[in-house]
């Protein structure tokens, strides 16, 4: 099995360049920058096949872009819409649906717990009664069209129809709500098997995907501590030539380089039939999780007191990398599942 | 270098010497015929070609079944003093030095550590005073990994007492043959003797074996620390390769030593590994596609620490084997391959991977400062 290409391409960088600008002077209201990136830049259909509307460029690219809006914490349904809910419906043959969804005129969202990992049931299937809400849904507020997983299939919810309640995030910058389904119309996309391997894919993808977001997180608390370091000074010398600190980001440094190659890895097989797909998403989230979460809290430390601030975002890196690790299942729910994957079975 | 061009002096080199004829004989053609290492330059055993090719060179004569040059044999040789010569040496040092380096017909040592100087290895006391033609040396080196089997050291000493540190030191090759050239076997945690001390007393050497300029042992050095990092994460390994090899195979053997708890820390140990070994996929391409990044000095750092976790990890799944060592005798290994030893060995051979070639400190503070750029 020869390892594929890693780095990133000349149109991978060039999008870095021009995202990173638009993502430095857009202000950060969700819905604008939604419209610029989804309407103008068309990057909500990267992972939709030309024929389908969208660009066909792949998770590569995608997941380039994640990196970015990670970077930014920026508040837009990037990861539940164009690449979670995108992955459910290219997986059902939902073509009517994903052409809005490509251009940028329609949200949609998968309605299950943001914290549901691949290798578990949704709420609605398979219970004896279905429950009367689905709670801590990722990019809802926002969406149009909800993906609802029940037992006999996947229904599409025209989101306009149920009730929507904001929840107190802890992650503010992607804000959860939970959601009452009860007397809401809708239409099945998919019978229950289809639905269950559409569930499972647009997970595993989301959890490969979502490692791009945690490294783009990482790499700005690390750039911005190290940034800073260098600039406060302390007993007449700036805090970054005290060798306590300098370890510790080098530390952070050397995980951020090895979740660069972890995350590209999840990328570069994400959307592969077989295994090693399910493999590179399992070993994304062991990886980079636990990664984002160290660099938010050493950037936090390191920062010291304007680091415990509201004013100053580290807290919103810290939040949404806390929040992110609990995403799609946790660390130890994807190394048990990747366990299994590689035959190192528990018992 | 055309794919039809190595592949004909592969087919060449095949036809004119069996590979199970006489080893040295093929060894010695394989270098002539620019195989031995590709990246280098024509007439030195190479052929000028990209370094990736080497890898093609080399599994090509492998499935041919010709012998190898035996490289764990002369790791110091290889990865260290070849491509210093290459860099600094004069022509004719480059010539004579070589074609019996990359054959293992000559071993080679590293004389750098001292017992004053291991991290700070700028501030070594030996002394080179020149007289004449030669130079004479004196000091003691220690930590010297096969100078029990070496003809040759890569020496770094004091020229200069007068000049900044840095500044003072010219780089020579030892001939470990000359006269007041003592060689002691230093044991080591592992109970063998691995390394030695090395004394040097009145050594002379002439100065055709200086490297580099007088006053210039710190640039050479350099090089040859700057390869000692790279080599060590320069091997492809496929997947569950390296220290966890052995710890994945008894998992999957043995069933009793299977509990829920250490499943999770079985798993943790896979995640990193693989993720370090993703990593310095990455860096291999960076280098193939021209855009050398500083992950390199990660490698090292990484793997050391991997290494370290897992062997200990390795011991308490074993449970009482793993109070069992194989040997406490004194032996003097010739590779630096510890596949064939217990558990316990790896274990405390682990231990050195932090300390040798840069302890992990000394890579942090290297991250922090040149890849950071935070202040001194």
């Amino acid at each position: 099995m020869t390892t594929p290409d890693l780095l990133y391409d000349d149109t991978e960088t060039d999008l870095r360049d021009s995202l990173r600008a638009l993502l430095s002077t857009v202000d950060q209201s969700g819905a604008k920058l939604w419209r610029v990136l989804a309407g103008e830049m068309g990057l909500a259909g990267l992972l939709v096949p030309e024929e389908l509307g969208g660009a066909g460029a792949g998770h590569r690219v995608a997941a380039l872009v994640l990196e970015e809006l990670g970077r930014a914490v920026a508040p837009v349904p990037y990861l539940g819409s164009a690449v979670v809910a995108t992955t459910a419906l290219l997986a059902c043959g939902a073509t009517d649906l994903l052409r809005p969804l490509a251009e940028g005129e329609m949200v949609a969202a998968l309605a299950v717990p943001f914290s549901q990992s691949p290798y578990e049931r949704s709420p609605y299937d398979g219970a004896a009664e279905t429950p009367g809400t689905i709670t801590s849904v990722a990019d809802a507020l926002s969406a149009d069209i909800l993906l609802v997983p029940a037992s006999d299939g996947l229904w599409a919810v025209d989101a306009a129809g149920v009730t929507r309640t904001p929840v107190v995030s802890l992650d503010t910058t992607r804000q959860l709500c939970d959601i009452t389904l009860d007397g809401a119309s809708g239409w099945r996309i998919a019978d229950a098997e289809t639905g269950r391997a559409a569930v499972r894919a647009a997970l595993t993808t989301g959890a490969a995907l979502l490692a791009s977001e945690q490294l783009g997180v990482a790499s700005w608390c690390l750039d911005t501590t190290v940034a800073y370091v260098k600039e406060r000074r302390q007993f007449g010398r700036a805090v970054g030539s005290f060798q306590a600190v300098k370890h510790r980001l080098a530390d952070v440094w050397v995980d951020v380089t090895q979740a660069r190659a972890v995350a590209r890895y999840a990328a570069a097989r994400a959307g592969e039939a077989g295994r090693e797909a399910e493999v590179a998403a399992a070993l994304a989230q062991a990886h980079c999780a636990p990664v984002a979460v160290h660099a938010a809290e050493e950037c936090v430390q390191l920062h010291g007191g304007i680091g415990f601030t509201w004013e100053y975002p580290a807290h919103l890196y810290l939040k949404r990398a806390k929040a992110s690790a609990i995403a799609f299942g946790t660390p130890d729910r994807h190394r048990s599942a990747l366990g299994q994957l590689v035959d190192l079975t528990p018992a | 270098m055309s794919a039809n061009t190595w592949e004909a002096l592969v087919e060449e080199l095949l036809a004119r010497h069996p590979v199970d004829g006489d080893r040295l004989a093929f060894l010695r053609a394989r270098f002539d015929a620019g195989l031995a290492w590709v990246h280098f330059p024509v007439g030195l055993g190479g052929l000028g070609a990209p370094r990736a090719l080497q890898a093609v060179v080399d599994a090509e004569l492998a499935r041919a079944g010709a012998p190898d040059n035996d490289p764990l044999r002369n790791g110091v040789g290889l990865g260290m003093a070849a491509p210093t010569i290459l860099r600094h040496g004069t022509d004719a040092q480059r010539r004579r030095f070589l074609r019996p380096l990359w054959t293992g017909e000559e071993v080679w040592c590293q004389l750098f550590s001292e017992p004053g100087a291991g991290s700070d290895l700028a501030a070594v006391a030996t002394r080179a005073v020149r007289d004449g033609d030669t130079w004479v040396v004196d000091g003691q080196k220690v930590w010297t990994s096969l100078a029990h089997r070496a003809r040759w050291g890569i020496l770094l000493a004091r020229s200069d007492p007068d000049a900044p540190k840095h500044l003072g030191l010219t780089y020579f090759v030892c001939d470990m043959t000359a006269p007041g050239v003592d060689v002691r076997p230093l044991r080591q945690i592992t109970g063998e003797a691995e390394f030695n001390e090395v004394f040097l007393t009145g050594v002379r050497l002439p100065d055709d074996l200086r490297l580099g300029a007088p006053g210039e042992g710190w640039a050479v050095a350099r090089t040859t620390l700057m390869n000692e990092r790279v080599a060590i994460g320069g091997t492809p390994l496929p997947r569950e390769g390296g220290p966890i090899e052995p710890l994945v195979r008894a998992w999957r053997e043995r069933p009793g030593i299977r509990t829920p708890g250490r499943h999770d820390e079985l798993m943790r140990h896979w995640v990193r590994a693989e993720a370090a070994r993703l990593t310095a996929a990455r860096l291999r391409q960076q280098l193939a596609a021209g855009e050398p990044g500083p992950e390199g000095s990660a490698v090292k750092l990484t793997h050391a620490t991997l290494a370290q976790r897992i062997t200990g990890f390795e011991l308490e799944v074993l449970g009482e084997e793993g109070l069992r060592h194989d040997d406490w005798t004194p032996l003097r290994p010739e590779r630096t391959d510890v596949s064939n030893r217990a558990p316990t060995h790896r274990y405390l051979r682990a231990k050195g991977n932090s300390i040798e070639g840069g302890t992990s400190e000394i890579l942090r503070s290297i991250i922090a400062e040149r890849v950071l750029g935070l202040p001194r």
